[in-house]
């Protein structure tokens, strides 16, 4: 009897009937569970979390950093002292590689973190403002947009001698990435701040960055992490272009462009030296873009399904 | 122009065995991932040559569905089962070759939305003709002379040039006009008219529905009219059809329906509607509950968890349509008895000379999600516990002196407002402007609710934010008791923006989809500098305020119906005790039976809290309901202000009169029989406005009553506001008051 009036309840009341399927979970829960649902996504999660320990955890545990031992013989295949075989100087390969990708990782999501924060918060102000504002700043976003960023990131690396250390090299390649993401949280900016929820903050006496912190950026978020993933795998392409041309990270330090740029006359005859740091390129970029499209339709509020 | 109105269009029926169009136990059924969705539920209804047939509901109720489901027009997926018969011919379950003759030869669809349903790259002639040539073997000169003559009878203006014109460059009105043409092309029997001018404005409205009856005189076909809007089903149909949970509930003669309705969801919409032939005094009654899920239908009457009479019965067996008809038994219509009065539900005896107050509950909280009438007096005694709370905490309101001549809060003084037209490219120079607002002056006093009224474009919302120093004046005065605050940066404003709220018209788009509604109404007292444990607790007391439940502050707002979410809006905008809230046309979004409630809930508010509204709306109705005075805006300006009393029973302003007399009534023998002035034409456009008097394009005065001397006075004279004695002003030269209700 009782159950029979409870069931009858949640038809007659839409909110309630949610609240059994959705309302208890609060909206990050619901975007972790959609997200979770998203095979390319977590297993890409997986093996990136793999990637990272490998990175970061990789070098305490194994023999060989990534210096020149006198003691190791050069240019030798795998073998059990040398899984990844070594180089014609005396690197252990699988030494040099877990260095390798710990710098890369770290320019990449470095370099993810600080275009994605100034180029939104740029973004969201010229859209919010409109007229004269927007004009400048988009001008500005142009001027970035149509310098190519590797000559341009190598031009300042080459002439101001800062390509040494990873830091350096991961906001040289910001200045010039973030203004992609400018652009396009600007496009969405624009349709938000028509929205009347953002006319009723303003009624309430919201200034500006209020509006643009609590209302615009937030619902921004699908689009900005969206782009701000793909920034992770253009960052670490123009690291690797950077090295490969000499002006990124420096001997004896080292990344995974630099290694592969450094192996590019061995490919056929110590091809040990070319394909584990090529492979592990790869498998960022791709990983990443994977998350970054289970982000996106995790965050995506027109998507009221759970995927199954 | 003024015409005593001849009901031409309904038509008494003389042949009454000519059934052209059977409809029998017509199901719908679409399958979804959490199973089948009955939208439709064994339809049945009969309709003769030359009858009108009205359908009515809320939306989700299956009246569409329905109608698509005869044309053949639903996807393939759906389960569709039952029979219709057009002229004796089952035209369920045709193949596409065979139901493409049928269609728009024998039966003839009309659509809501004009843009949508005609072609934009090809001329309306061409549109015409195409529909005659499907058809019929005719030369290409015969089809568009016909088209030609189809433009004609559903009155368009010269409708050589119209035939060689693009849709875009045609009016909503005249392309909703260019559709009933082609659906008449091919002499259909049948029309179908599935909320033909819910996307107009009134005055354009009633000028589309001229359109339909006229198309139907002339084709003598019978008329199918799906609407939501018991006005046009009072105006325009011989029979109408209550549809609720994808049924029947209720059929018969409009008077019938309309005078004595025997089922009590129909009782239920016709007291939730705010009329224009009603006392301000009424009070509204809004339906407990919200419409049924199709996923989740109820086991017994689909009305019965909303029906202050259900019982047991109801709750367990489905009531049939049967005949109502005084003195008879209980049955079915049979053959010969398509006219008579037939209603679902199992106590119709019981609803014999019930009023709508008798039987549901004058409330103001929110229904929606309330499950019982015991659930809704928890509420109410909540709501005025925090209405005792909330005044004791804000005294000012308390303190006013009805003595004394009420204060004028809010006063603005010619305000001008024009937007830039720019040319493209990369000068943007200016090219033009849009007058959307030119010189309008208005005084909003103390506790008092002022009506801003006029059709789509006329400048009301532009006025509304004007004087919330939302966007910028291009020139004129505002001030808030009595200082100027037109121009203040947001900063000198902000202490000004807890006095003057705003709650707006679109309750998806007015809340942050990605804040709790704690978080939403807490906004404007954080901006305000309140801590989030203070803010937090005066939440629940506002969330009690306006008839919400308390604990549900940490949803979000897509978990809330469309009411809800307005109550929501109308809890944040109370949040700084403001002394006048703007409203944006804030129930125009809603169903009726939700729309009753709301109101309740503001009128409440304004007597117990002493708020003064500035109400903008484009519903007469509801401005009738609400306001104390009324100010009827046309094209950027103000052209008639008075009480509301004086504005409903002496308007004096052509614009006013036609604006009047085009709401439908839900009144069937009223809407019939009362005297229209019906205004032409389309809005023109604030760009370009006509020189002198704006109106005069669509005058009827300046039309028929005028001699040239006295018309060229409205060509080159801008009328100005004059008053006609006790605060009644109007804006025409020759303005002249007549009673219309």
């Amino acid at each position: 009897m009782s159950e029979n009036g409870m069931s009858k309840s949640a038809r007659r009341d839409p909110a309630k009937k949610r609240k059994k399927s959705s309302a208890d979970q609060t909206q990050l829960q619901t975007i972790l569970i959609r997200f979770s649902r998203h095979r390319p996504a977590m297993i890409s999660l997986v093996l990136l979390g793999i990637i990272a320990l490998f990175a970061f955890l990789g070098p305490f545990l194994w023999t060989w950093d990534h210096t020149v031992y006198k003691e190791i013989p050069s240019n030798q295949p795998p073998s059990g002292t040398h899984p990844l075989g070594t180089s014609a100087a005396g690197h252990d390969v699988l030494g040099q590689l877990m260095r390798g990708a710990q710098q890369t990782l770290k320019v990449a999501f470095t370099v993810s973190l600080l275009s994605t924060a100034f180029g939104s918060v740029w973004g969201a102000t010229a859209g919010y403002y409109g007229g004269r504002v927007d004009a400048f700043m988009m001008r500005v976003v142009d001027i970035f947009l149509i310098v190519p960023l590797l000559v341009a990131a190598a031009a300042i690396a080459g002439n101001s001698g800062a390509g040494t250390s990873w830091s350096a090299i991961a906001l040289i390649i910001s200045i010039f990435s973030w203004a992609t993401i400018a652009r396009v949280v600007r496009g969405v900016v624009l349709s938000l701040r028509e929205q009347e929820f953002v006319e009723a903050a303003r009624a309430s006496g919201a200034s500006a960055p209020w509006i643009i912190l609590r209302h615009l950026l937030p619902n921004a978020a699908g689009p900005i992490i969206v782009a701000a993933t793909l920034l992770v795998a253009v960052a670490i392409l123009a690291e690797a272009g950077m090295s490969f041309l000499g002006l990124g990270i420096q001997l004896p330090d080292i990344s995974l462009g630099q290694m592969i740029g450094s192996a590019r006359t061995a490919v056929s005859t110590r091809p040990w030296l070319f394909y584990p740091p090529g492979v592990l390129l790869v498998l960022i970029c791709l990983t990443i873009n994977f998350i970054g499209d289970g982000l996106r339709d995790a965050l995506d509020p027109r998507q009221t399904r759970v995927r199954r | 122009m003024t015409t005593e109105y001849e009901n031409k269009g309904h038509t008494a029926v003389a042949d009454t065995d000519d059934v052209v169009l059977e409809v029998s136990d017509l199901s719908v059924t679409f399958p979804s991932d959490d199973g089948p969705l009955p939208a439709v539920r064994q339809v049945s209804y009969k309709v003769r040559r030359g009858e009108a047939l009205g359908i009515v509901g809320e939306s989700g109720s299956g009246k569409s569905v329905t109608s698509m489901a005869i044309m053949g027009l639903l996807p393939r997926n759906a389960k569709v089962e039952g029979s219709a018969r057009l002229l004796g011919r089952e035209i369920i379950g045709l193949d596409d070759k065979r139901i493409s003759e049928v269609r728009g030869q024998r039966i003839a669809m009309i659509f809501q939305d004009p843009l949508t349903s005609l072609n934009p790259v090809y001329t309306v002639g061409y549109q015409i003709a195409e529909a005659v040539h499907a058809h019929r073997k005719v030369s290409r000169k015969e089809a568009l002379a016909r088209a030609l003559e189809l433009l004609e009878i559903v009155g368009i203006p010269s409708p050589e040039q119209r035939l060689k014109q693009y849709p875009h460059e045609l009016s909503g009105g005249m392309r909703q006009r260019v559709v009933i043409a082609i659906a008449m092309a091919n002499d259909p029997d049948v029309i179908i008219a599935d909320e033909p001018t819910t996307a107009l404005d009134v005055t354009v409205q009633a000028q589309v529905l001229d359109a339909l009856q006229r198309a139907r005189r002339e084709t003598g076909a019978a008329l199918v009219l799906i609407t939501h809007d018991l006005g046009v089903v009072a105006g325009q149909v011989d029979r109408v059809g209550v549809m609720y949970a994808g049924r029947i509930m209720e059929m018969g003669s409009v008077e019938e329906v309309f005078y004595r309705p025997r089922m009590p969801y129909a009782l239920g919409l016709l007291g939730s509607l705010p009329r224009l032939d009603g006392d301000r005094g009424d009070r509204l009654t809004p339906i407990l509950g919200a419409p049924p899920s199709l996923r989740d239908l109820p086991s017994g009457c689909g009305f019965a968890p909303r029906c202050p009479m259900a019982r047991d019965r109801c709750h367990e067996e489905e009531p049939r349509l049967l005949l109502v008809e005084e003195g008879e038994e209980r049955r079915p219509a049979g053959e010969g008895e398509v006219d008579l009065h037939s209603a679902a539900c199992h106590f119709s005896e019981e609803l014999i000379e019930v009023d709508a107050t008798d039987l549901f509950k004058v409330t103001s909280v929110d229904t929606e999600g309330a499950e019982s009438v015991a659930e809704v007096e928890r509420a109410e005694a909540l709501v005025s516990e925090a209405r005792d709370g909330y005044l004791d905490e804000d005294g000012a309101a308390e303190t006013a002196d009805t003595s004394a001549e009420p204060e004028i809060l809010l006063r603005a003084d010619h305000l001008v407002k024009h937007f830039p037209i720019r040319s493209k490219g990369l000068l943007r120079r200016k090219v033009g402007a849009v007058q959307a607002v030119s010189g309008v002056s208005l005084d909003l006093r103390e506790r008092e609710t002022l009506a801003l009224v006029g059709e789509s474009g006329c400048g009301k919302s532009t006025t509304a934010r004007l004087l919330l120093n939302l966007i910028r004046l291009t020139s004129g005065e505002v001030s808030y008791r009595g200082r100027p605050i037109q121009g203040l940066s947001d900063r000198r404003m902000r202490p000004l923006r807890k006095d003057l709220q705003l709650v707006f018209q679109d309750p998806f788009a007015s809340l942050d989809p990605r804040m709790t509604v704690t978080d939403i109404i807490a906004e404007p007292m954080r901006i305000h500098g309140s801590g989030r444990q203070d803010a937090g607790r005066r939440v629940k007391e506002l969330l009690e305020l306006v008839g919400l439940n308390p604990e549900h502050g940490s949803r979000y707002p897509h978990e809330f119906s469309g009411g809800q979410r307005q109550r929501i809006g109308v809890a944040r905008a109370l949040s700084l005790n403001p002394k006048v809230l703007v409203l944006d046309e804030p129930v125009s979004a809603l169903d009726v039976s939700i729309q009753a409630g709301v109101i309740n809930l503001l009128e409440d508010l304004q007597d117990e809290l002493g708020l003064s509204y500035l109400f903008v709306s484009h519903d007469l109705s509801v401005v009738k309901h609400i306001a104390d005075r009324v100010a009827v805006m046309y094209l950027g300006g103000i052209v008639e202000t008075a009480t509301t009393e004086q504005l409903f029973s002496a308007p004096a302003h052509p614009y006013t009169q036609a604006l009047i007399s085009a709401i439908p009534l839900p009144d069937p023998v009223k809407e019939r029989t009362r005297e229209r002035i019906i205004v032409t034409g389309d809005i023109p456009s604030p760009a370009d406005p006509p020189s002198g008097c704006r109106f005069r394009t669509r005058c009827p005065k300046f039309a028929g009553e005028l001699s040239e001397a006295e018309r060229t006075k409205c060509v080159e004279e801008p009328p100005e506001l004059r008053d006609r004695g006790t605060g009644h002003q109007d804006a025409c030269h020759y303005s002249q008051a007549v009673e219309l209700i």
